[in-house]
Formats: structure tokens, C-alpha cells, sequence
């Protein structure tokens, strides 16, 4: 685009001028003479394109990020440009953006769960308010509850995973236990507090609760068993009195009614006597005195007997009904009361009954006979009557007549007695004759009777026996629940011996751990006493050696150091003379003056090697001085720089001279190379000489200023660069400047050496 | 050594000139006794005397630069 922009501007500035290089403005001027505009034009027409070129990459770097990317790396100040025009670029912007959208989910999760516990809340509010909507809220809420209680359950389990207990199996019955009767709690509580609590405060419910069941099962249990003692007492209580009052009214109602057969009997046999035993009168009267007393005495008995009857019966009711209410209290421990109760109950009533058919028996039979007596009054008073019809003079006490009667009244006796005789005969035949009717209808009635008799003794039979049957079962039952109980109770006691028996194991197991574990506490303890112990004592010896130590070295050091100032003192004294020999052949190195050599050193450096004969160091260095300077001496600085200022024109003379351009040729170009090359005078030399400063010029300018700066050494060592004739020139100059190079090399190590051993051997004050 | 170089021109220019006029000389003799009077033999003499005498200055100062080299012949070793 950008290029497309140029070509255009270039064919802009062609149409404007019709020529292809700008610099042909001028002919452009006299072409469009007139037109004195044209560079303007030109200019304006590029300032345009340039600026439209500019904004078009501007709106398409807007719009495309890659490209405003490609241009800010390729284009140098672009990005300044594009940050001023359209903003910071996109891509700063995108992990912002990133980072929004990662917030975004948790929070949005968040807003679900918070949306959730409010739609939660709103139900329970929904459910609270209305009614009528109460059985989805509530299968919600019972769901709720129960997910909630499922998940506390699960915080409970895991709560009770996390507290150490001892591992026994008995441990997870009682947890079973406990789960079931916190869940129980749960279920209770859920209900009421599910919704409103928070989840947070659930453990820490759950926590106290976690500890109650126990208690509180116990103490239920306790009050159960409590309550049910209380029941089975009072029960127990009730059944005794209640049975103790019915027994005692049975037992009355029983005498009473055995009386009442007594007095029956007595009465009915009193009777017969008085029916058929022949007796004077006298005692007749006493005899029927007696009888009536009997019969007094009978139907009082039978009073009695029947009131006595009336309230067994209610007491029997009564016990009947608390025996029904304890039955229907269900609780195991009674039931064997409330069994012998019921037996003694079914007793009594069939003695009772027993008793009250001997008494129905008695009393028939005392009817029998008391018909049969009325009869035979009947029958006597009929014929006293007709006696008394026929004699009414005679008295009613016949038997005693005998002496008084008369023959009329005997004949008419005999004859009443005959007719009657007759008459009784005849009643006699006709009772023969209806006798059979009469026997059949007695037996019918009989039969009926006795089938009333039989069906009532039947059905009481019957009542008795399924009574008794019931009993049986029930007693049956109770033997059975007990030899269930005895069963149960002794699994539950192989149940509780096998546990015992873990728990005496893991116990135990669990002592000799302990055991182990404070065995081992105490033996590590121990241990470490004594280890401490030890040290101390260690480090006393320690320290006690130490000491000693140390007091037999600071012996040794005074000792040693003693010896070593004798030592140091004959040291010092070498030293000093040491030192004074080389400070006596430096200054034989400053005798010169300033073209002749020194003296020779001979004698000092014999003074040398006298005053360090022992001393390997100094000999060597005192033979190491150069031959020459011994005998001949050597020349100072300042004459060797003298020198090569004379020697520096001739080696520029013969610059160009070496083993292969020695002609005389070669000579006249080297003097006139001399005579028209300018080099400084003095010039430092770099610190590393490279191939351009080889140059023979650059060398000797280079040695100049090293020797004017009093550096022979690097003077020398440059000098030594020179080749060719140069270097022969300047040979002579460089053996000279090595030698003394030498000695004074020598001579400064001596008296560096001396100094050293001087400052070495003095002592500090 | 630097002196010697002194020395050394001192002693090339004096044999030079010495040689040249030495030439000159003998040159002017030939020329007169030989050839004559032509003045190619002062030329050739003096021109004689010159060459020697640069020739003479030019081998005294590369003499330090002669090597005197010998053929040594090296004895194949069987």
C-alpha cells in the first residue's frame, strides 16, 4: 500500500513535470514558466499522499491488529504514533479481558450456589406461608433434609473417622449405633433446622450430639428400664392386690358356697330324716325345729353364697380388667405376671364354677327333696285333712291316737284307708299306665335339662378348656419368650465374653505398646542423660587439657622465643651488615659520570658475598651480577639516553637497510626516506604493540619517550624490536642497556632482599 | 656501531674518490697515449673508478650481510 502510495506520488510528481529525476526542477521552472507553483504543487501533492498514506494505515491498523502488530516491529516509531491515534494496543487489553472472564465463572458458580440456597430458602418461606403448597416444598424439603442429613451423616462418619478410637469391632457396633441414633437426631432436627442453619454450623451441632446419644441412650434406656420397673411394680402391685382381693373373695365365695352346699346337705339330709325316719313326736318337733333352722340356716348360707359370688365375680371382673390393662401395657417383664394371674384367675373361676355346680347339684337335689317333702306333706296334709274330714276330733298328731279312737272312727278310718288304698291303687295303675308317658316326658325333660346341663357344663367346659388352652399357649409362649430370652441373653453373653475377651487383647496389645513406647522413652531419656553426662565430663577433660595445652605451648613460645631473640639478634646483625654492603654497591652504581662508565663493582660486590657467605639467596644473587660490570662497570641512564639521541638519526639513516636491501641504492633511499619522514619526537608507546607500530621511526620514537620517562627497561625492550641495520646500529647502545639493565636488576634484589631481612630482623618496640 | 658506520662512508667516499680520480688518470692516459685524446676513456676510467669504488662501498657495507655459504655434499646413507 505504502509503495502503491509512492508510485503514485512519483507518477503525481511525473504528471506534474513530466520528467523522471526531481533534481530537473529547474527545467520544470522554464518549461511552465508561468507556472511558478509547480514545486509546490509537487510538495503539497506528497505532503498529501504521505498523509493520506499515514491515516489509511492508521484505520487499517484499527481495524486489523496483525497488521498494526507487523508495522510497530518494522517501522520504528510507529507504535508512538498508533498509541497516540487509536489507543493502547488490543492485546493489552485481551488478558484483561481474560482475567474478567475467569472471575466471571467462580463468581458466576457462586451466584448459582447463593441462587440456589435462596430458591431453598424460598421454598421453606413458600411452604411456611402457604400451606396448600406444602407437599412439594415438603418432598423437596424431607429430600433436602434428607441430602443435608445424608451430607452431615457423611461430615459425622468422616468427623468420627478422624477421632482415634481404640479398633475393636464392638466400637463400630456402638458407631452403627451412634450413626443410627444421630441420624435419628438428624431426622428429627433436619426438618426444623435444615434450611435455616448453614452448613457451618451443622459439625459443630453435630459435635455435641455426637456426645449426647450416648448419654441419652443410656439414660433412655435407663429410664425405660426405669419406667418399665415402675410399670411392672405398680402392675405387679395391682395384680397382687387385685388378685389377693379376688382370691380372698373366691375363697369366701368358695366357703360361702361350700357352706351353702354344707348347709344344703345338712338341710336336704335333715329333711329325708325328717321325711322317712320314724320318730316320736316330741322329738318331730325338734326334728322340724332343726330343719328349719337348717333351712334358715340354708337359705342364709345360700345369702350369703351368693353375695359372697356376686363380689368374687366383681373382683374377678376387676382382676379380669387390670389383667387386660396390663396386657395392654405390651411390656415383656409382665407378661408372666399377668400369665399367673390369669391362671390363678382361670382357677378360681373354674373352682368358682366348680363350686357353684356343686352347689346348682346340691341345690337340685335339695329341690328333688323338697318337692319330694312337700309332696309327702302334701300327701299328709291331704290326709290329715281327710282324716280330719272324716274324725275331725282326732288330732293331727295321728300316730298317737291309737288308745283313743272308736271302732266307728277306726272303720271309717279303715275304710278311708281303704278307699284311699283303692284310690291309690287306682292312681297306681293309671301312674303305671302313664308311667311310660309320664317316664318319657320326665326323660324329655330330663334330657332337655340335662342337655341344658351338658351344653352349659360344655360350654363352660369349653370356655375352661380353651382358657386353659389359651393359658398354656400363653404360658407356652412365655416359656418360650423366656427360653428366647436365655438364648439371647447368652449369645449376648458369648457375645459380651468374645468382646471382653478382644478387649482384654487389644488391651493388652495396647499395654505392652505402651510399655514398649515408655521403655523406649525412658531408655532414650536415660540415654541422653547419660550422654550429657558424658559430655560434660568430656568437656571438662577437654577443657582441662586444653588449658594445659596451652600453658605448655605459651611455655614452649617464651621459650622458643627467647632462644629466637638470641637468634634474631645475630639475624639482625648479618642483616644490617648485609645491608650495608648492598647499600655500598648501590651507591657504587650512582659513581659515574655521564659518558663513562661506573667503577667496576668488584670490591663491593666482594663485600657482598662477605657479609652473606650463609645465605644462599644473596650468594646467588651477588655471583649473578654480569662480568662486565664486575671489571669493567656499567653505564648510567642518563649516558645511555645521551647515546641513543645520537644513535636515533643513524638508525633513521639506515631505516630501510636489511640482509636483502643493502645496496647503495637502497642506502641513498633510506637517507632521503630520513631526511622527508616526520615522526613526534616522543611517543607513547601502547600497551600492545601491533603490526604498524613494528615500524623502526615509531620504535625509536616509542624508546625516546620511554628513556625520557626513565624506563630503560621498556626502552630496551622496544629498541630490541628494531631489524635489519637498524638493529646493528643500534647494537652496541643495546648490550650496554642490557647490562646495566642487569646489574641494576641484581642490585635492586639485593638490597630489596637486605631490606626485607633487615625489616624482618627488627624487633618491635 | 655507530661510529663505524661513519668510518665505513668515510672509508667508501675516500676509495671512491680515489678510484675515480685514479680512473680519471688512467683514463686520461689511455686517452692521450691510445686513443687520441678521445674522451670516451676519461668517461670509461672515471666511470671505471666510480663503479668500483660504489661497488668496493657497497660490499663493505653489506659485509655483515654475506654469507658465506659452501656446498656441502650430503652422503646418501645407505
Amino acid at each position: 500500500m505504502l509503495r502503491a502510495c509512492l508510485r503514485g506520488a512519483n507518477a503525481t510528481a511525473r504528471n506534474n513535470c513530466r520528467r523522471n529525476p526531481l533534481t530537473s526542477v529547474q527545467h520544470c521552472r522554464h518549461y511552465t514558466a508561468g507556472e511558478t507553483s509547480g514545486a509546490t504543487k509537487v510538495v503539497a501533492a506528497g505532503l498529501l499522499t504521505v498523509s493520506s498514506g499515514i491515516g489509511g494505515t492508521i484505520l487499517y491498523a484499527k481495524w486489523d491488529h496483525k497488521f498494526r502488530a507487523a508495522v510497530e516491529k518494522n517501522v520504528p516509531y510507529s507504535d508512538l504514533l498508533f498509541s497516540l491515534a487509536l489507543g493502547p494496543s488490543s492485546q493489552e487489553g485481551l488478558p484483561i479481558k481474560k482475567q474478567t472472564e475467569l472471575a466471571q465463572p467462580p463468581s458466576m458458580m457462586d451466584k448459582q450456589v447463593k441462587a440456589s440456597k435462596a430458591k431453598s430458602e424460598k421454598k421453606v418461606k413458600e411452604a411456611a406461608e402457604s400451606p396448600a403448597k406444602e407437599s412439594s416444598p415438603a418432598t423437596t424439603q424431607p429430600a433436602q433434609s434428607i441430602e443435608e442429613a445424608s451430607v452431615e451423616a457423611t461430615h459425622i462418619i468422616s468427623a468420627i473417622g478422624e477421632v482415634p478410637s481404640v479398633p475393636a469391632p464392638c466400637d463400630t457396633e456402638s458407631a452403627a449405633v451412634k450413626e443410627e441414633c444421630k441420624e435419628c437426631h438428624d431426622h428429627k432436627d433436619t426438618p426444623v433446622t435444615a434450611v435455616v442453619h448453614p452448613n457451618t454450623e451443622s459439625p459443630v451441632a453435630m459435635e455435641p450430639l455426637k456426645e449426647r446419644p450416648v448419654e441419652e441412650v443410656a439414660a433412655r434406656l435407663a429410664q425405660q428400664d426405669q419406667e418399665e420397673q415402675d410399670i411392672l411394680a405398680s402392675v405387679s402391685a395391682s395384680l397382687e392386690e387385685s388378685l389377693a382381693s379376688s382370691a380372698k373373695t373366691t375363697l369366701q365365695a368358695i366357703g360361702a358356697q361350700e357352706a351353702a352346699l354344707q348347709a344344703i346337705t345338712q338341710h336336704t339330709h335333715k329333711l329325708k330324716e325328717a321325711m322317712e325316719a320314724e320318730v316320736p313326736p316330741q322329738e318331730k318337733s325338734a326334728q322340724w325345729k332343726d330343719l328349719e333352722a337348717a333351712l334358715a340356716n340354708r337359705t342364709c348360707a345360700m345369702n350369703d353364697a351368693s353375695t359372697a359370688l356376686l363380689k368374687a365375680n366383681e373382683t374377678l371382673g376387676s382382676l379380669k380388667s387390670v389383667i387386660d390393662k396390663s396386657k395392654g401395657l405390651n411390656i415383656a417383664a409382665v407378661h408372666p405376671l399377668v400369665l399367673a394371674a390369669e391362671e390363678n384367675l382361670h382357677n378360681m373361676i373354674v373352682d368358682l364354677d366348680k363350686v357353684v355346680t356343686k352347689v346348682q347339684s346340691a341345690e337340685s337335689e335339695a329341690k328333688i327333696v323338697s318337692q319330694y317333702s312337700e309332696l309327702v306333706n302334701e300327701a299328709k296334709q291331704q290326709f290329715q285333712r281327710e282324716v280330719s274330714s272324716l274324725t275331725p276330733e282326732i288330732q293331727a298328731n295321728w300316730k298317737g291316737l291309737t288308745g283313743k279312737l272308736s271302732a266307728d272312727d277306726l272303720n271309717a278310718l279303715i275304710a278311708h284307708a281303704h278307699r284311699r288304698i283303692d284310690q291309690l291303687n287306682r292312681e297306681l295303675a293309671e301312674q303305671r299306665v302313664r308311667e311310660q308317658i309320664h317316664i318319657d316326658a320326665a326323660l324329655e325333660q330330663q334330657k332337655l335339662e340335662d342337655q341344658k346341663a351338658l351344653e352349659k357344663a360344655v360350654n363352660t367346659t369349653l370356655q375352661h378348656v380353651k382358657e386353659e388352652a389359651r393359658l398354656e399357649q400363653e404360658r407356652k409362649l412365655g416359656e418360650l419368650r423366656e427360653v428366647m430370652e436365655a438364648e439371647m441373653r447368652t449369645q449376648l453373653r458369648r457375645q459380651a465374653a468374645a468382646h471382653t475377651d478382644h478387649v482384654q487383647d487389644v488391651l493388652k496389645v495396647q499395654e505392652h505398646e505402651l510399655r514398649a513406647e515408655a521403655e523406649q522413652v525412658l531408655s532414650s531419656k536415660m540415654l541422653e542423660q547419660e550422654t550429657r553426662y558424658r559430655q560434660l565430663n568430656q568437656e571438662q577433660l577437654d577443657n582441662f587439657t586444653l588449658d594445659m595445652n596451652t600453658a605448655y605451648a605459651r611455655l614452649k613460645g617464651m621459650e622458643e622465643a627467647i632462644d629466637s631473640h638470641v637468634v634474631a639478634e645475630e639475624e639482625a646483625r648479618k642483616a644490617h651488615q648485609l645491608w650495608l654492603s648492598v647499600e655500598a654497591l648501590n651507591y657504587t652504581l650512582k659513581t659515574t659520570d655521564s659518558d663513562l662508565p661506573t667503577i667496576p663493582l668488584k670490591s663491593a660486590a666482594e663485600a657482598v658475598r662477605d657479609s652473606c657467605h650463609d645465605n644462599d639467596f644473596a650468594l646467588a644473587l651477588a655471583s649473578a651480577l654480569p662480568e662486565e660490570s664486575l671489571h669493567r662497570g656499567v653505564y648510567s641512564e642518563a649516558s645511555l639516553r645521551a647515546r641513543f639521541n645520537s644513535l636515533r638519526s643513524l638508525a633513521r639513516r639506515v631505516a630501510l637497510i636489511d640482509e636483502s636491501h643493502n645496496s647503495l641504492y637502497q642506502y641513498f633511499l633510506s637517507y632521503l626516506q630520513a631526511a622527508l619522514l616526520f615522526e613526534d619526537e616522543q611517543k607513547a608507546p601502547p600497551t600492545q604493540l601491533s603490526r604498524e607500530d613494528l615500524d623502526p621511526f615509531k620504535l625509536l620514537s616509542y624508546a625516546s619517550y620511554c628513556l625520557e620517562h626513565g624506563d630503560l627497561e621498556l626502552a630496551a625492550k622496544l629498541v630490541n624490536q628494531l631489524r635489519g641495520e637498524t638493529r646493528r646500529v643500534v647494537e652496541d647502545w643495546l648490550t650496554e642497556a642490557r647490562l646495566t639493565l642487569e646489574t641494576r636488576q641484581v642490585v635492586s634484589l639485593l638490597s630489596a632482599y637486605a631490606n626485607a631481612v633487615g625489616l624482618g630482623t627488627t624487633q618491635a618496640p | 656501531m655507530a661510529e663505524e658506520h661513519g668510518r665505513k662512508w668515510d672509508r667508501c667516499l675516500a676509495d671512491t674518490a680515489v678510484k675515480t680520480v685514479t680512473g680519471l688518470g688512467v683514463g686520461i692516459v689511455f686517452s692521450v697515449l691510445l686513443f687520441k685524446r678521445r674522451t670516451w676513456p676519461v668517461a670509461f676510467g672515471s666511470g671505471l673508478g666510480v663503479g668500483m669504488g660504489y661497488t668496493n662501498c657497497q660490499n663493505d657495507f653489506r659485509l655483515p650481510y654475506l654469507i658465506h655459504g659452501r656446498m656441502v655434499k650430503v652422503k646418501e646413507q645407505s
